[in-house]
């Protein structure tokens, strides 16, 4: 039983890999390239030491707005709102951290900590909408994209910086508001990058965020209580959950998280906040959190594979190859995985249910001898 | 058995003056709609006399406005039909991409009205793509609209990869541009007569005229059509067996189901018909420009699903939704849009402190309060304000949609039974 | 139904002379000149572990109104499963008109000319009425629906039968009764002949019951039959023109309403055997774990709840005993804090909770063990250490703090799998996994461990297999050896005898009795369950 379990587990992701394998290489095809060229050089590409430290500076932000968003699933709350959260936070970071000054790890932590407060607050609109009016969140949050846009550019324009008139940009962070790259902290150790690439400093906050993650949800009464409101609202209120008060913290946990996911690329690498700051981490975030089963370790492994798709597929028209077969297989992986997951839960579940049913009729059936009364 | 004595109720006493008036439009719900469009039009006409902003209701702004509501009304129509069988469709702007893609091929290799026939059918595929993974394998409806927008795109600069790169002035992020775009249509005389009342600028007259103008003139057939599938859906969905089955199975599969209806046709059937429409919207867009452009949806399919959900998933507040992100749009092009756009910050003062007033009168105070000041402030910033910016604009639809939502969640009707997946056998 | 391990029965005593009159041997034997319109012969049907039903037989003439009554449980539902066409019997034949049929499927029902309208009404809210009548039915053509046909034919049928609604009102404006006549019309516009009501009076007010049986007596004056399952036995006997009593899944009886009384039929019902209780070693103490004073609760207008005092003692278990659906749940949700009343106090542990959250309850003394296990008190995906952590999430041993402790949950967890002989292989199983009995002894240990101040168990055996079932009632007992106090709210009648000190009755919402179990009769404990005793002091 428990290795047909665990072959059931790893059933899923590896039927969503064949499947996402299966359809790219029938377009590939169809386009008139060879999927065995194409995989090989992507292959290839992605696994030079230049391209993995790319990659995993990439995965950081998806994972930590995979992370906001799995936070939410798990109180089957759709938090589709990251997108707008994380880019309203980013913007206040960045024109805030560019006008104070302040001692370097002091400095950082502001600017964290007002990203955090942006996201977290945004996200209490939808929550609040939810709790006091019964607005459903999905629709609320779509909305509120759109509205952070507006604000956004709107706020740009106020707080854009003279020195640079063709862009609407914030001002740039001053040193002290950099995190700096990790390859001096490495080279201590004995590992040397190769030259031309930085491993992005926000990597061990990143790491942070998922083992909040972890503890928070996983061995905190409060994250005890969410986990129940979201497999069975019933038996969490029956338990004392309030309902309400528990859909708003989460909502707000949620944000708060989702602030956190622009500050990767703000604090190494833009250090400013404009139109070429990215704009789809939010999504992206989404289809990770998917992938990756709304647990922390399994959306770092998602937001590896897909950073890392991403960054193989750059090397495709090198062998004309088009560069989008990489969002084919993104896609086509992200849809087959949803569904290889359902069908296996629903199968896993229908095991249980039959074996339980069996056993309850065998006991009825028995006649079992009188257990003797214990004493306390 | 308890003795029954009935003590005969009074009949009201017989209203008189306003207090009929009053009843009557509280009962007929048509004259209501009449009413609240009346007053809408005066508000704006009287907004835009104070702050002099002829473009809120020049005959060009209502001309733009109708025709960019199109993709709305079509996306968000798609929207109703899926939602009115049950399954929640996200996924309308991916199924909009795919209906650009495939509009802006086919009315480059074959026609306009290939090109809408063409928009359709890609947006109907992915609409079966969600249609397999809700139905049959039961996946949660809001992920797979999400995954389907997300995937969209990739699929049609993939596909425009190896299609369009190449040909005449095409690329990764656009179709060669079509040979003939799709026809448009003006009302000989009338047009004339509802633009010259317009230019007049007399209060409310002028202003109705303006949206007549823009009815009557330059009215694409594109345009046409999606403004026409308003009455066929309705007619469609409540005065057919057809759509009686199909929103049974949005409001009670159980019941349907014991009735003999088949509720995965009607669900498939539903979803089909709502990619199919959204791929229309996509196509109005493509003929609009004449040709596919990287993201030219720009979010219209949400959109689309906003004004769903404003118009109660009825068709005609679908409209009226639509009518109003397309305003906005419309608003926001013109080259006066500045100054426009501070009359509609006018109207909006007025509407707060109107309803902080209705509030008031009836005994709510903390909400009239809030909204009181909402629109006092809201009249300071007109005074002291030379030109707004744009993403007042822009913002305006989306914060009225949640305005909406946040005052009417308790009474909209969203289908009963939808978003949660049915399986044969289920008691519900 | 399972006996009751330590209690002593009764004799068993022969059933009344006067019920054997109308036995279906008598009249199988007779000629008729008139067949049956549908007559059951020798249904049996068996699940696993259980014979729901054995040899049923009933007689349906035509164009009569014809009661089946039974208790939960009785094997009512499966019959009319059966009749519907639902499930195929494992043995005997069902004959219409007569002539035997084989119903293969509800559609095959249907066609014969049998309507069904089933207790939990099929209605889509967001649609009139005549819209829920004719769907999948639909008059004309494809291309236009025909609305005005729809209406005449509607407001015909209704006409004719008495059913008075309009077609044009949505069903969400509906009150129950009109509900019930929508559903009884959607069965008549198919073209039924024989309509079958299951438990049509559970949801109805007295006027509406009234309305009701109108509506059947102008249905059977048009030649429809018509058959009626309830057991609520005043309203059956004021209706009936023949009564069939099915308990334990058999025939017991097959009477006319002029030869019985609402007592004699209880009695038929409950069954003349009825367990002793055994002697109490102790009293119960004066210390008051739980004092309720004039709930109050409605919905819609409708009351649930009225005017309940209760008063549950240390030491003590009061027993609340009734048929599903007469206020059970609500009073339940009340003492939990899920649902706040009208007008009323609670008082838990000599504390005013009236007003305070459901966890402030449960961490004050208030343990619940659940109707509904697999809703209400289990986790299923959750492995059993989380489940034993429920509802005591914010004390020792599972909590430290802010954090989950996970360490003190296991080991309470085994320890509550070796005291509660809960079969798994361990703690970390989950839930999903177990089988009912030992779910439920599982959240028994765990409400039991946390030393209430007030344990309400409801239907604490359902669904149990025999050996668990033993030792849950062997659990509570101990409660009330450890000075516990326990509310039983329970539809099993061996349990309430057996485990209760004294027993309340509660009908419509409300508490109609208090009787020691040691004295009552069946017929009594019928009586105040089904109402029959309520007439006897109303005008």
């Amino acid at each position: 039983m428990k290795l047909k379990g665990i072959l059931l587990w790893l059933a899923a992701p590896v039927v969503a890999a064949v499947a996402a394998g299966v359809i790219s290489s029938i377009a590939l095809l169809l386009s008139g390239n060879s999927p065995a060229d194409a995989y090989n050089a992507m292959w290839d590409y992605v696994s030079t030491a230049d391209s993995v430290v790319v990659v995993i500076n990439k995965a950081i932000p998806y994972y930590v707005a995979a992370c906001a968003v799995a936070i939410g699933f798990k109180m089957n709350l759709f938090n589709i709102g990251v997108d707008g959260q994380y880019r309203l936070a980013a913007l206040f970071a960045a024109a805030f951290g560019a006008a104070i000054s302040a001692p370097a790890v002091i400095h950082v932590s502001l600017i964290l900590l007002v990203a955090m407060l942006v996201g977290g607050g945004y996200a209490a609109i939808p929550g609040a909408l939810r709790v006091t009016r019964g607005v459903n969140e999905v629709v609320s949050t779509i909305m509120l994209n759109f509205v952070a846009t507006g604000i956004t550019a709107y706020l740009l324009t106020r707080w854009r910086n003279p020195a640079v008139p063709l862009q609407a940009e914030t001002k740039p962070l001053p040193a002290s508001g950099r995190i700096p790259p990790l390859n001096g902290f490495l080279e201590h150790f004995g590992y040397h990058l190769p030259a031309g690439t930085l491993l992005s400093g926000f990597l061990p906050i990143a790491v942070l965020v998922g083992v909040a993650f972890y503890v928070i949800i996983y061995r905190t009464r409060f994250g005890f209580d969410l986990r129940n409101s979201g497999r069975n609202p019933d038996a969490a209120r029956s338990s004392g959950v309030s309902p309400k008060a528990m859909i708003l913290r989460t909502m707000i946990l949620s944000g708060i998280v989702a602030g956190l996911a622009g500050m990767s690329p703000l604090l190494t690498e833009f250090f400013k906040y404009g139109d070429t700051f990215p704009t789809a981490i939010g999504f992206t975030g989404l289809a990770v959190a998917l992938l990756g089963r709304n647990n922390p370790a399994g959306i770092g492994i998602a937001a590896l594979v897909w950073a890392g798709i991403e960054r193989a597929a750059q090397v495709l028209p090198q062998v004309g190859v088009p560069q989008e077969i990489g969002q084919i297989i993104q896609g086509t992986l992200l849809l087959s995985a949803v569904i290889a997951f359902e069908v296996v839960r629903r199968y896993r579940l229908q095991l249980l249910v039959r074996d339980a049913a069996a056993k309850t009729a065998a006991e009825r059936t028995e006649r079992t001898p009188m257990m003797p009364a214990v004493t306390t | 058995m308890t003795a029954t004595t009935t003590t005969p109720v009074e009949a009201p006493a017989p209203l008189r003056g306003i207090g009929r008036i009053r009843d009557e439009i509280e009962r007929n719900k048509r004259l209501r709609i009449a009413c609240l469009i009346t007053l809408g039009i005066g508000a704006l006409s009287m907004a835009r006399v104070i702050a002099d902003a002829p473009g809120l209701t020049a005959g060009t702004t209502f001309v733009s406005a109708i025709g960019l509501a199109s993709p709305i009304l079509l996306a968000g129509l798609g929207g109703l039909v899926s939602e009115r069988s049950g399954i929640i469709n996200i996924g309308l702007e991916g199924m909009m991409i795919m209906g650009t893609w495939f509009a802006g091929w086919a009315g480059y290799e074959y026609g306009p009205w290939w090109a809408l026939f063409f928009g359709a059918f890609g947006g109907m595929l992915a609409g079966l793509l969600h249609a397999v993974a809700t139905i049959t394998f039961g996946i949660d409806q809001i992920v797979s609209g999400v995954a389907i927008n997300l995937i969209a795109p990739g699929v049609a600069r993939f596909l425009a990869s190896e299609v369009f790169v190449g040909k005449a002035d095409g690329s990764i992020t656009q179709s060669p541009t079509m040979p003939h775009g799709i026809g448009h249509f003006t009302v000989p005389g009338l047009s004339d007569l509802f633009d010259r009342i317009n230019k007049h600028e007399w209060f409310f007259i002028s202003d109705v005229a303006g949206l007549l103008y823009g009815i009557t003139t330059d009215v694409a057939y594109s345009t046409m059509l999606a403004w026409a599938m308003l009455p066929i859906f309705a007619y469609i969905l409540w005065r057919t067996a057809f759509g009686l089955r199909l929103r049974s199975a949005g409001e009670k599969p159980s019941a349907a189901d014991s009735l003999g209806v088949s509720v995965y046709r009607m669900r498939y059937l539903g979803v089909m018909i709502s990619g199919a429409l959204a791929g229309l919207g996509g196509a109005w867009l493509a003929l609009d420009i004449r040709a596919y452009n990287q993201g030219q949806t720009a979010g219209r399919g949400f959109q689309g699903l906003a004004a769903m959900i404003f118009g109660n998933w009825r068709p005609g507040g679908l409209g009226l939704g639509a009518g109003l992100f397309a305003y906005a749009q419309a608003i926001s092009l013109r080259t006066d849009a500045n100054t426009a756009v501070l009359g509609l910050l006018l109207l909006a003062a007025f509407a707060f402190s109107v309803v902080a007033l209705v509030l008031a009168i009836r005994r709510r105070i903390p909400p009239a309060i809030g909204l009181g000041v909402v629109g006092m402030a809201s009249f300071y910033y007109y005074a002291i304000t030379e030109q707004l910016s744009n993403q007042f604009v822009f913002i305006t639809p989306y914060v009225v949609t949640l305005l909406v939502l946040a005052v009417a969640s308790q009474r909209l009707r969203p289908p009963m039974a939808e978003g949660k997946p049915w399986f044969k056998g289920q008691s519900e | 139904m399972p006996g009751l391990l330590r209690v002593r029965r009764r004799r068993a005593q022969a059933p009344p002379a006067w019920t054997r009159k109308a036995h279906v041997s008598d009249t199988a034997g007779m000629p008729s000149a008139v067949p049956a319109a549908i007559e059951l012969r020798g249904i049996t049907k068996r699940f696993p572990g259980v014979v729901a039903n054995d040899q049923v037989h009933v007689r349906v003439m035509p164009s009569t109104i014809h009661a089946i009554v039974g208790e939960n449980g009785a094997g009512k539902s499966t019959l009319m499963k059966v009749l519907y066409g639902s499930l195929r019997p494992d043995e005997g034949s069902i004959l219409i008109d007569g002539t035997e049929q084989h119903f293969r499927s509800p559609k095959d029902a249907i066609n014969a000319g049998i309507g069904m309208v089933f207790q939990h009404f099929m209605l889509a809210d967001n649609f009139t009425v005549w819209e829920n009548v004719v769907l999948g039915s639909e008059p004309g053509t494809p291309w236009a629906l025909g609305v005005g046909d729809a209406r005449r034919r509607i407001r015909a049928l209704a006409d004719q039968y008495g059913l008075q609604v309009d077609p044009d009102e949505l069903a969400s404006d509906l009150g129950v009764g009109e509900r019930q006549r929508v559903e009884i019309l959607k069965v008549l516009y198919r073209g039924a002949r024989i309509i079958i009501l299951d438990e049509p009076t559970a949801v109805l007010v007295p006027q509406e019951v009234d309305a009701l049986f109108d509506s059947l007596r102008e249905l059977v004056a048009g030649g429809v039959t018509v058959i009626f399952i309830s057991h609520k036995l005043n309203e059956v006997l004021s209706v009936a023109d023949a009564i069939t009593v099915i308990r334990a899944g058999k025939t017991v009886a097959e009477v006319l309403p002029s030869e019985v009384t609402a007592h004699q039929l209880a009695e038929l019902m409950v069954g003349s055997e009825l367990p002793s209780p055994e002697t109490k070693s102790a009293r119960p103490s004066d210390e008051i774990a739980l004092e309720l004073r004039g709930i109050d609760l409605e919905e819609d207008g409708r009351p649930l709840l009225t005017g309940v005092d209760l008063v549950v003692r240390r030491g003590e278990i009061v027993g609340i005993a009734g048929v599903e659906g007469n206020g059970q749940s609500e009073l339940i949700d009340v003492i939990l804090g899920l649902t706040a009343p009208l007008r009323g106090t609670v008082k838990i542990g000599g504390e005013d909770m009236s007003r305070t959250s459901t966890r402030h309850r449960r961490e004050r003394g208030l343990g619940y063990i659940p109707q509904d296990r697999q809703r209400d008190g289990l986790v299923l995906d959750a492995p059993l250490w989380e489940n034993a952590a429920l509802g005591h999430q914010t004390m020792k041993p599972f909590a430290k703090g802010p954090f989950i402790d996970r360490g003190g949950a296991r080991q309470l967890t085994e320890q509550l799998i070796r005291d509660y002989d809960v079969r798994t292989p361990g703690p970390d199983i989950a839930a999903l996994a177990l089988s009912g009995g030992n779910q439920q002894k599982l959240i028994v240990g765990r409400e039991m461990e946390a030393k209430p101040t007030l344990l309400i168990a409801a239907q604490p055996t359902r669904g149990v297999d025999v050996g668990a079932q033993a030792q849950i009632w062997d659990a509570i007992r101990r409660a009330r050896e450890q000075n516990l106090a326990v509310l039983l709210v329970s539809a099993d009648l061996d349990e309430l005898i057996g485990l209760a000190d004294t027993l309340h009755v509660i009908y419509r919402g409300e508490l109609v009795a208090q009787l020691d179990p040691a004295t009552l009769t069946p017929a009594e404990l019928g009586s105040y369950m089904t109402g029959a005793r309520m007439d006897q002091g109303v005008a």
